[in-house]
């Protein structure tokens, strides 16, 4: 499903020269998959995240998503396959705060496949937001607003699901529902999972999980 | 539905800033259409406004003077010529009708002018259109009697039986008032024309006011002249203007009004420079209030980025709904052009008695909108090149 081999990204110091930031040399995760990547603050695990989406260029290296090469194609291209293949759950959910929460869903699929209100509205009542579909992110708790970036990651039913710190700002027993959630809903769409998370808690409810550090060799040299 | 609903929920989002800018351009775009439908239509109406004459023969003076005073009953007249002018001009073979007029007196500032019956019976003010009377019947050139235009009629508050004391001078001032009594026996339907604003009395009635220079009891102020043909105008252009030093003969009457226009053209020039200005403020305040807002609407740009959008998409969305603020500007521009129109053609429909047709078609009513909204959607591209390169991963997220 996800393939990265020789992935490098580095940006210019202050000092002159550059910083590498991510060096993946190899990464792997196969359809349905759900994997865990446990890092610090800082370690780039944001950057490895945008770089496997497509919102941020490689100075090298590739990356599949199933079966095709994304740094290998045009900007436009890439738009498109993350619109239909990826799923993105931002740290800080990134809803759009002018807009209602089904138009939050219905214009994440619109980039991709297409607009579906129905299964849009289907999806928020699976997460429990059947009677928020009009209200704007800011009438809603933290929590609500966690489960509409969850219904908008996996509106398009993507291959892959990319979850940046998804919990991060959750308390204890709304980010272990949450959690679920993601993980039951990717389940069901056959989607794989990566999640980048430096807390324990949630790392310990997977069963694959690895560190950030054992894959990223930036600075290692 | 995507475009539409990038567009509807940035509009509502800064809708502030939306109305403002909205406003500006149905202010440029209403005084646009404005300043150039009450120039085109009121020189066109002005230099169409014959009332069915070919020329005008007054004392010696200015063409320009005499028309105004004798078509449009404007102006002071340049003098008044001998009664046997009128007669010696109307025998002319060339001459098909000739009406004498003499003025020198108003009713409440509006003009009272003296005339022949004929004027009413035979004359057609337009092609095809003859003066009738809405009610009453024209006056008796040996009576003390008066027909209303419909204007003056309306604005004095006249009807049939009324009676009224004339005022001396061109000016209203309630100090010189005439002893004599004149009745309305007449109004007359309007012809929207200067006509209208006219209170009409006999000829003799009007020499023979008291108080007026009995010396002056015979003279008229202006002959009004249809002629048999064009040609008939040159060669007495020729006699009264260039061979003799007496009087003045004006042909054509549409010619001379045209120099006026001509000679105030720089007044149009000005306005219209103006207008564009205004408009050319007014796209520059749509760029000005899209490119202040992006820093906010950057992070939106991103999210949409992620999501999928193309940046040609999230370009076109801003040069969008700039062109959609041109547009709400457009539409209410519509409304300050119909107001600030009706209010102008009110002014000179009050002054020289023409009217303005508000609602005539012409090309600026949907040029001038459309050069708004594409003026704004050019206003939206330079915003539009800043969104276009939003940065997607350093606008959501720090590298952690």
């Amino acid at each position: 499903m996800l393939a990265v081999s020789d992935l490098l990204k580095s940006y210019p110091s202050p000092e002159g020269g550059r910083v590498e930031i991510v060096r993946v040399p190899a990464f792997g995760l196969a359809a349905g998959a759900q994997l865990a990547l446990r890092g610090e603050s800082g370690s780039g695990k944001t950057t490895f995240l945008n770089l496997i989406a497509g919102i941020l260029a490689a100075d090298s290296g590739r990356v599949a998503i199933d079966g095709t090469e994304m740094t290998a194609l045009g900007e436009p291209k890439r738009d498109r396959l993350r619109a239909e293949k990826i799923g993105y759950i931002f740290q800080t959910f990134n809803l759009l705060q002018g807009y209602t929460v089904l138009e939050n869903v219905v214009l994440g699929m619109s980039f991709g496949p297409g607009a579906d209100r129905l299964h849009a509205r289907d999806l928020l009542g699976r997460v429990g937001l059947a009677h928020r579909l009009d209200h704007f992110p800011r009438q809603l708790s933290t929590g609500q607003q966690q489960r509409v970036a969850v219904a908008r990651a996996l509106a398009n039913r993507p291959k892959l699901v990319l979850a940046d710190e998804p919990t991060g700002n959750l308390d204890h027993k709304h980010a272990g529902e949450s959690l679920e959630l993601i993980r039951e809903v990717c389940r069901e769409n056959g989607a794989a999972l990566l999640l980048v998370s430096h807390d324990e808690t949630v790392l310990a409810q997977f069963e694959q999980r690895k560190d950030f550090a054992e894959i990223n060799r930036a600075g290692a040299a | 539905m995507t475009l539409p609903l990038i567009i509807y929920r940035s509009l509502r989002q800064h809708a502030l800033s939306t109305v403002i800018t909205a406003g500006s351009i149905a202010l440029a775009s209403g005084l646009l259409m404005c300043v150039w439908m009450v120039k085109t239509q009121s020189q066109a109406a002005f230099t169409q406004t014959t009332t069915g004459f070919d020329a005008v023969l007054g004392a010696r003076g200015s063409k320009l003077q005499l028309v105004l005073n004798a078509i449009f009953h404007l102006e002071a007249s340049p003098g008044n010529l001998p009664y046997a002018d009128y007669e010696m001009i109307k025998r002319n073979p060339a001459v098909k009708a000739a009406i004498p007029i003499a003025v020198g007196d108003n009713l409440r500032g509006y003009r009272l002018v003296g005339t022949l019956p004929e004027l009413f019976e035979t004359v057609e003010y337009a092609q095809g259109k003859k003066y009738t009377l809405e009610g009453g019947k024209i006056f008796d050139p040996d009576a003390k009697e008066a027909v209303a235009g419909s204007f003056a009629a309306d604005r004095l508050g006249l009807k049939v039986g009324d009676t009224f004391h004339p005022f001396h001078g061109l000016v209203y001032d309630e100090k010189n008032q005439h002893a004599e009594t004149y009745t309305v026996v007449g109004v007359l339907k309007p012809t929207n024309t200067p006509v209208d604003r006219v209170i009409w009395i006999p000829l003799h009635g009007l020499q023979t006011m008291s108080g007026h220079d009995p010396r002056a009891a015979t003279d008229v102020s202006a002959v009004l002249l249809q002629l048999r043909a064009p040609t008939a105008g040159f060669m007495m252009d020729m006699l009264y203007n260039k061979q003799g030093n007496r009087l003045t003969f004006a042909y054509p009457v549409g010619a001379i009004i045209a120099e006026l226009f001509q000679k105030i053209s720089w007044f149009d020039q000005v306005l219209a420079l103006v207008a564009y200005l205004v408009a050319l403020v007014a796209a520059g305040s749509v760029l000005a209030s899209i490119y202040n807002s992006m820093s906010a609407r950057q992070r939106d740009l991103a999210i949409l980025r992620a999501l999928g959008a193309r940046r040609r998409t999230i370009f076109g969305a801003v040069v969008a709904e700039a062109a959609c603020i041109g547009a709400l500007g457009a539409v209410a521009g519509f409304a300050i052009y119909l107001a600030l129109f009706a209010g102008v053609a009110g002014i000179i429909r009050t002054q020289t008695g023409v009217v303005l047709e508000v609602f005539a078609p012409h090309p600026v009513l949907w040029i001038c909108p459309l050069a708004m909204i594409a003026l704004c959607a050019l206003g939206g591209v330079v915003p539009a090149f800043k969104a276009y390169r939003t940065p997607v991963a350093e606008t959501l997220a720090p590298v952690s």
